[in-house]
């Protein structure tokens, strides 16, 4: 052991129950930083996964057309020149004509890891109870497809009742989501029937084959997936997709994926970060705002260890005068005070650590049954080292901010002012 | 004389271990600034005790702060084994205090949080020419030599005053340095005990072949060194 760490030790321990203070607000800082870190990003992540899982990172969809530029053309005659204007823009045309052709073209893209195309229309669905409105998905589910809706949505494991091989097999089966059910008193084996328009008489028949839960209020309660061929037929659609659902193997790409696919393949591309993007600022105002409030702590820390450094400067002035005279340099003495918040740090920030560990894991051991956004039975957290990274730097660069006013003037005392006892 | 003409060669003695000349010092500021040294110079041989003696106020101390490199001179030069140190930066007069010089201070000044073996290593360990067995063998020697050789491992809380003074009389000759200064080191403690330290100091040192200059106000101690320097109003008399 150095000697300058040796005399920092000697000082902290002599002054140990001053740092108390300090060492606990710097463990209960890094700990809570992780907690929260860990809590907060638990939402924010199974957020992310539950959207990706059901409506995938990118929806390729409407065709873009550029609209006419203004246009204008002069004559001899003043009288003669003329002008069109157009309002400039895109045109949006629903839907996409020939999914087969688009997602060959998706193919060339290699962070694509799947796709499947999807036929969307807005229903009305009658159950022996009442009817309502919900949103039909006609989805392909040929296992033979490597297009298969099922590699791109994580619906197969979201069944919550009834059969989904049932599904699978046969025709006129469909899948209703928990919400929808309980509206209409439907379970699987029910029969329901489903129109496209209130007026049409034309209304078909099909099967309960199983209820899936998302979890998402806001799909639970609408969507209905029944065969593509199927709802193919029901809306007289032969060929069209409402839009394609694409999966990516790094899903932080989505943005620049998708800018890349509206720009070469001429229809609308929406990445998950904007179709969520109002839910994803409400998880990153939380995290930072929870960093920012367990960070007092850490604070708190800071100004403690430096009015704890302050007051060992003051009491210690005749042994820092007698260190000088023994050939000790500023730096030196500089030293034996910033080892002193550094030890005081390794100590809180290893305890805070372990404190933060501990409480993640017993946090998410709470039950927790939540709907809504998404579905979980447990307190969701993440474990991410980035959260420990964070509180430790965070704890470092205050505590050391903190230490250094004190270890400077420790460092400016001279020694012949303190002996004489004239410094100040 | 001027810094540009103040050299090694100025010191040419060897035997003179420190030598200062026209020192001046002010202390204080605005109407409270006094003139505390007024060019005085001073020359110690290893070897020999020099006492400066005198009534409070006159600069002894002072004096004695500027011989050890801990204060800086407004005027006048001061040659440490025959280098020019009064103009030298922060770094090289710490490093010739922690080479050169030893203080025993009236107050002891010990570093209570550690034992009276690991105060001793304290100015060795800085300097660090010795292994640490090495450094703790000569503690333990230079505890010994002043009488508490079996109070190693007390901490300065657990031991008296004049043990506690004869710990730092032993840290003082640590580094074996050319110079000891002492600064009423005996202002503290009772007759038998004052008696027993400058005896130890002087016996020491004079083995070692060193120059000690010590302040006093105690005539007895004075009477007893080797040479008697009297001041008075900032100027030997």
């Amino acid at each position: 052991m150095s000697t300058n760490l040796q005399i920092a030790f000697r000082f902290l321990v002599a002054k140990r129950r001053a740092m108390l203070l300090s060492l606990t607000c710097t463990v209960l800082g890094v700990g809570f930083f992780i907690v929260t870190q860990a809590t907060t990003s638990g939402f924010q992540d199974l957020f992310i996964k539950t959207l990706l899982e059901t409506d995938g990172a990118i929806r390729i969809q409407d065709e873009i057309q550029d609209t006419m530029r203004s246009m204008a053309a002069a004559g001899n005659d003043p009288k003669e020149s003329f002008q069109i204007e157009e309002k400039e823009g895109r045109k949006y045309i629903e839907g996409i004509p020939q999914p087969a052709l688009l997602m060959e073209a998706l193919r060339s893209f290699s962070n694509v890891a799947g796709m499947a195309e999807v036929l969307h229309a807005n229903v009305f669905i009658t159950s022996s109870f009442k009817e309502d409105t919900a949103q039909l998905y006609g989805i392909n589910i040929d296992e033979s497809s490597i297009d298969n809706f099922f590699h791109v949505s994580d619906l197969s494991s979201q069944i919550v009742a009834g059969d989904l091989g049932d599904f699978r097999t046969n025709p006129n089966r469909i899948l209703i989501g928990t919400v929808l059910a309980r509206r209409l008193q439907v379970a699987p084996g029910d029969s329901i029937q489903i129109k496209v328009s209130a007026s049409q008489a034309d209304q078909r028949r099909y099967k309960i084959a199983a209820v899936y839960e998302t979890g998402v209020e806001d799909i639970d309660k609408v969507r209905v997936f029944m065969h593509l061929e199927d709802a193919r037929s029901l809306l007289h659609k032969p060929t069209e997709a409402s839009y394609i659902q694409v999966t990516l193997v790094d899903k932080d790409r989505a943005p620049a994926d998708a800018a890349r696919m509206q720009l070469t393949l001429k229809h609308s591309a929406a990445p998950w970060q904007q179709r969520e993007a109002v839910w994803l600022t409400v998880f990153r105002a939380l995290k930072v705002s929870s960093a920012l409030t367990t960070s007092i702590f850490t604070l708190i820390a800071g100004i403690a260890m430096g009015s704890t450094l302050f007051m060992i400067v003051m009491e210690k002035t005749k042994e820092i005068a007698i260190l000088r005279s023994m050939g000790y340099t500023p730096r030196d003495i500089s030293s034996i005070f910033i080892w002193q918040a550094a030890i005081v740090l390794l100590v809180g920030c290893l305890a805070g650590c372990a404190l933060g560990a501990g409480v993640t894991y017993a946090v998410n051991q709470i039950p927790l049954p939540l709907r809504g956004i998404f579905k979980t039975n447990v307190f969701p957290v993440t474990w991410l080292g980035w959260h420990y990274f964070w509180a430790v730097f965070v704890a470092v660069v205050v505590v050391m901010i903190a230490s250094l006013i004190p270890a400077r003037r420790a460092a400016r005392l001279q020694p012949g002012d303190v002996i004489r006892g004239t410094a100040q | 004389m001027n810094a540009a003409t103040a050299t090694a060669a100025d010191a040419p003695d060897p035997q003179i271990a420190i030598r200062c000349e026209g020192l001046h010092r002010y202390l204080g500021q605005g109407e409270g600034r006094v003139h505390v040294l007024r060019g005085v110079s001073f020359e110690a041989k290893r070897g020999q005790v020099y006492a400066i003696v005198g009534p409070s106020g006159c600069g002894k101390s002072t004096l004695l702060y500027l011989l050890g490199l801990l204060d800086q001179p407004d005027k006048g030069h001061i040659w440490i084994d025959r280098h020019l140190m009064s103009n030298s930066g922060d770094e090289a007069r710490t490093a010739a205090r922690g080479e050169h010089i030893g203080f025993v201070f009236q107050f002891h000044f010990l570093m209570q949080e550690f034992t009276s073996l690991e105060n001793v290593m304290m100015p060795m360990r800085k300097l660090g020419r010795l292994s640490v067995e090495a450094m703790a063998e000569r503690a333990r020697s230079l505890l010994t030599a002043v009488g508490l050789g079996d109070k190693t491992h007390r901490l300065g809380t657990q031991l008296s005053g004049g043990e506690q003074q004869r710990v730092a009389v032993a840290r003082a000759l640590a580094n074996q340095p050319a110079i000891i200064l002492a600064d009423e080191p005996t202002g503290n403690l009772d007759a038998k005990n004052s008696t027993i330290v400058f005896d130890l100091l002087t016996r020491l040192a004079k083995e070692n072949g060193q120059a000690i200059v010590l302040v006093t106000h105690n005539p007895e101690i004075a009477n007893r060194c080797d040479v008697i320097r009297p001041m008075r109003d900032g100027l030997f008399v």
